[in-house]
């Protein structure tokens, strides 16, 4: 019980840490999950994110119910999408309630700017962490520079970036066995 | 019907169907101005804003606040537990899957691929918000790219890269550094 709600409470935090999407994420998952809890590792958490990309709903939320099934089973997995929804569900109704014109006041937009630099820079750290552990070889170089051109230059939906790797990846899987049978014989 | 059995049932769907991140549930949400009139194209836009500059996952965001437009507190709760139930079912499953499957090679072969594709994409969510910081308008026909390009939070970007490169701070702090700097400065 104890560490069900270790879980929620990291979850929390990262809920609450987190502007913006699920990309926005990955630093506070790769801090309080992997660094300090030691939950997942870095690679894992690339992998749920994948697998979140193209599966249905909020990434985070898919994200945060991998992490939370995979240390604690089922518990674990709701606990982890509660704790990080549960911050959203408490600002903005105090927001939608108290502070209508929130997001017009000119002391936020101020704020939001100069915050809008930070998620830049946090972000990129995330990516050299994600390169050390996730691109190992020229193959994985040459992967990481297509996608990259597909998502940015040639606006291919995310999700069929993701399936082609994952087709890809079987492939050459095949491909693997079936020169190891051409050997043998 | 009931509002909360419609909050319930409407945000379920989002969540069940849109897939691939915030941007994939707008569509839904417009489909819902043309259904139902506690839900219009001023709120979402209203709603784009104020996720944006709040804590938190975008689509739990925007559930909370329809939600709560729509059916006051118990409104907002509602959605966003709609929106996420599909994703815990889905994950659920696949979770159990994955823990059997996650030694076959075909598995691992996959990820070898998935890893690299998924750092470029989330550089280029990286580079998207770049542009946000470096640009105050991409349209370079009004105004010089001179003129576009927003020194202060340019200046702040590379401060805090540099910052960040030579020593580890936790991320909250560049947020509360950076959300100082933009007041103080008012960028």
């Amino acid at each position: 019980m104890k560490e069900i709600i270790r879980i929620f409470t990291s979850f929390f935090k990262i809920g609450i840490m987190t502007f913006g999407g699920g990309y926005a994420m990955l630093p506070f998952i790769q801090k309080e999950i992997v660094e300090k809890h030691g939950w997942a590792t870095n690679e894992e958490v690339i992998d749920y994110y994948a697998i979140g990309q193209c599966t249905p709903g909020i990434i985070a939320v898919n994200t945060a119910t991998f992490i939370g099934y995979f240390h604690k089973g089922l518990p674990g997995a709701v606990s982890a999408a509660l704790g990080v929804i549960s911050p959203s569900i408490l600002i903005i109704t105090i927001i939608a309630a108290f502070i209508q014109q929130f997001s017009d006041a000119p002391i936020v937009q101020y704020a939001f700017s100069g915050i809008t630099a930070a998620v830049a820079v946090i972000i990129i750290n995330a990516v050299i962490k994600l390169w050390k552990s996730g691109v190992k070889n020229v193959f994985g170089v040459v992967i990481f520079a297509l996608a990259l051109v597909a998502e940015v230059i040639l606006n291919i939906p995310t999700m069929l970036i993701i399936i082609t790797a994952v087709v890809l990846g079987i492939v050459i899987e095949l491909v693997r066995r079936a020169r190891k049978k051409g050997d043998e014989r | 019907m009931n509002i909360y059995l419609i909050l319930f049932l409407e945000f379920f769907k989002i969540g069940l169907f849109a897939v691939g991140g915030v941007l994939a549930t707008l569509p839904f949400l417009y489909d819902l101005t043309e259904k139902y009139d506690w839900i219009t194209p001023e709120l979402i836009s209203d709603m784009i804003a104020v996720s944006e500059s709040t804590p938190g996952p975008i689509g739990i965001n925007t559930a909370t606040y329809v939600g709560y437009t729509a059916g006051g507190m118990l409104g907002g709760i509602i959605a966003s537990f709609a929106i996420v139930l599909p994703s815990l079912i889905i994950i659920t499953i696949i979770a159990k899957a994955m823990a059997k499957f996650k030694s076959s090679p075909f598995v691992e072969s996959a990820f070898s691929v998935i890893r690299p594709a998924v750092t470029a994409l989330i550089l280029a969510a990286a580079l998207q918000v770049l542009e946000l910081v470096i640009f105050k308008t991409t349209d370079f026909s009004s105004a010089g790219i001179a003129e576009a390009i927003n020194i202060k939070t340019s200046v702040l970007f590379i401060i805090l890269m540099i910052a960040s490169l030579k020593s580890k701070f936790h991320p909250i702090a560049y947020i509360g550094i950076a959300a100082a700097a933009g007041i103080i400065f008012k960028m």
